[in-house]
């Protein structure tokens, strides 16, 4: 026993039994020691693609802050466009543009992906459209936003003989129907079935079941899909560029040409004046800050309304 | 280890195998004795006393080697002075082409707790569940005879099954709280029904909470989420919700089977409270809880209702062979 110093007193009445080898000490201390490089090399693997997101990401603010920085003011967030190359003011009218397109699109586009998803998961089980559905709404969303743009100028600047904010947004519900529908249709599968079966078994109807007990189950996660459908479609340009045109006015009226903050940076960073590029940036910087918060919210809503489930 | 293992499978098999052969050692008086005699005397004073095992063993015995699977259900003649609230009459049921419940035929008597036990797949849930139609929601599920309610056939043509359903309160094996407050939890089935009135909202919640022994517990905060309770709250919860509307018959599915033993024991002596104002019917996994709780056992195997009689009697003397393979713990 002297011969073995590694092995512990306790170890003893196990080792007897076991054929003794391999547990030599020499050959599983290679064992070990192999073992442990091993699950070095993946984290330190792990770790250093991490940084290198990380890396990018500073990168990307780093630049954008310092460029953007300079240019973005109190103006930024008060004035209208001048026009003038020199002073080009700010960009209020399409930050509040942005703000009531994004609104309008919500207006239509939650409900209707909402419900998709309320179908595709609770009413589609013997259903043949189920199928077909969901696969459009998968290519939906992988449809490039151009095509909504075209599709929006097709359908709603054509007829009416004018570019308008309506067809904007219309366009931006269309970017978040499928997004919409498929999160929602996620989440709500989650939810236990026991859940519904309890309130099945009350004798509530089945309408109301999903509203009073599914879809409540499901806020919090359903509300992450939202979020995530709302800053997607809140940096979407090519859409707008063909529908809502860009205005360099304070517009309440749908029925005009809008403005938006991406068709404003767009215009500013492609055209020749440098004021007016450093303003871009500046729009840039206020854009990536405003997706800043709001996957911040989506954080805070994901982790204070769990499903209810888990 | 490695050869320390075998060793004692074999001396577990060894014993096993020894007391099964044993004529001394009756097989009914194995782990669930001690509970039964407990039992015996609360609920049904006309089963046997336990201190007879010889006669006990003799009809077993004697018994096990006329019937097999495929005979004919034993049904103890008890069973039919009982009142019976649910009958269940050549009810089967198919899964797709898989048929899951074969030819059960049984009356779950008025005010008494009737247990459903039986090994896992043997058709039990899925029997209780076609009480209140909540296999309606599985897709493919088709189903033969009938099951009688009352006076009410459950899948009759012109049954209204939201009707029927609110007649019926179901316990389920997980806790499932809506995400809601605690009060309207309870509530929840009134809401159905469409009742408004404050007063009577406050009156049945109390009440119900108060029947689940819940009360206590929750009355200062039954405005919070259900979320937050405990599991054994959650489960109490979950039975003050399937009373709250006063329901004929209250059906649980394996209520304890995710509770610790101190909920279980809350649970179950709630059960014994239940007993007399609402007709339970109760799917267990555990034999000890069907022995405890309650005053009639239907033993399910395959499909198939085997034998299905006063608990006592059924636990002390069983008719079937399988039923005596089943309590005595030789498969299952």
């Amino acid at each position: 026993m002297n011969a073995k110093p590694e092995q512990k007193p306790d170890d003893r009445p196990v080792a007897a039994t076991v054929p003794t080898s391999w547990r030599r000490p020499g050959r599983r201390g290679i064992g070990q020691r192999w073992i442990r490089l091993k699950s070095l090399l993946m984290w330190a693997l792990c770790l250093g693609f991490t940084a290198m997101i990380l890396a990018v990401l500073a990168l990307v603010v780093g630049y954008l802050v310092s460029i953007g920085g300079d240019a973005l003011s109190w103006e930024f967030f008060t004035r209208l466009p001048s026009g003038e190359p020199d002073d080009p003011g700010g960009m209020k009218q399409a930050l509040i543009g942005t703000g009531i397109l994004i609104a309008l699109a919500s207006l239509v586009g939650l409900p209707v992906g909402m419900a998709a998803g309320v179908y595709l998961s609770e009413y589609s089980s013997d259903s043949a459209l189920a199928g077909p559905v969901r696969f459009v709404c998968d290519l939906l969303a992988g449809v490039p936003s151009i095509v909504v743009g075209i599709l929006g100028y097709e359908l709603l600047v054509v007829p009416l003989g004018h570019y308008n904010g309506w067809a904007g947004a219309m366009a931006l519900a269309f970017i978040m129907v499928p997004i919409v529908a498929r999160t929602t249709e996620e989440m709500l599968v989650l939810v236990p079935r026991s859940y519904r079966e309890a309130s099945i078994a009350l004798g509530a109807t089945k309408a109301r079941t999903i509203l009073r007990v599914v879809v409540p189950s499901a806020t919090g996660s359903i509300v992450t899909g939202i979020m995530l459908a709302i800053a997607r479609v809140a940096g979407e340009t090519a859409p707008l560029l063909f529908t809502a045109l860009g205005s360099r006015l304070l517009t309440l009226d749908p029925n005009q040409p809008f403005p938006s903050l991406t068709v404003q940076i767009f215009n500013y960073a492609t055209g020749p004046y440098p004021r007016q590029k450093q303003l871009a940036w500046a729009g840039i910087l206020v854009l990536v800050g405003l997706i800043f918060v709001l996957n911040l919210t989506i954080r805070f809503f994901s982790r204070s309304a769990r499903p209810a489930g888990s | 280890m490695v050869t320390t293992q075998p060793r004692n499978r074999d001396s577990i098999r060894e014993s096993r195998e020894h007391s099964a052969a044993s004529p001394a050692v009756p097989p009914a008086a194995r782990g669930t004795a001690p509970l039964r005699a407990a039992d015996g005397a609360r609920t049904t004073p006309a089963s046997p006393p336990p201190s007879m095992p010889p006669t006990a063993m003799a009809r077993a015995e004697s018994s096990a080697a006329a019937t097999d699977v495929g005979d004919q259900p034993f049904v103890h003649p008890e069973l039919a002075a009982e009142q019976a609230v649910l009958s269940i009459e050549d009810f089967q049921l198919f899964y797709g082409k898989r048929q899951a419940l074969f030819d059960i035929s049984m009356k779950v008597p008025q005010g008494k707790v009737t247990a459903l036990i039986g090994p896992s797949g043997c058709g039990k849930s899925t029997l209780l569940r076609s009480v209140n139609r909540l296999n309606d929601l599985i897709d493919h599920v088709r189903i033969e005879g009938n099951i009688r309610f009352g006076p009410e056939r459950v899948y009759g043509r012109n049954v209204d099954v939201i009707e029927l359903r609110q007649r019926m309160g179901m316990v389920f094996q997980k806790s499932n709280p809506f995400p809601m407050s605690i009060y309207e939890n309870v509530v929840y089935a009134l809401r159905i029904a469409g009742e408004k009135r404050r007063r009577v909202l406050d009156e049945v919640c109390e009440k119900s909470l108060r029947g689940a022994a819940l009360w206590e517990e929750v009355k200062d905060r039954l405005h919070t989420g259900a979320l937050g309770m405990s599991g054994g709250q959650q489960q109490r919860l979950c039975i003050a919700r399937a009373i709250a509307a006063e329901p004929e018959v209250l059906l649980m599915d394996e209520p304890c089977s995710a509770l610790d033993p101190i909920a279980t024991g809350k649970v179950e002596e709630l059960i014994h409270q239940l007993r007399g104002q609402y007709t339970v019917l109760i799917v267990t996994h555990n034999m000890q809880q069907a022995a405890r709780v309650s005053d009639y056992t239907a033993f399910m195997y395959l499909g198939r209702l085997i034998e299905y009689g006063p608990t006592a009697t059924l636990f002390a003397t069983p008719e079937r062979r399988q039923t005596e393979d089943y309590i005595t713990g030789r498969f299952g």
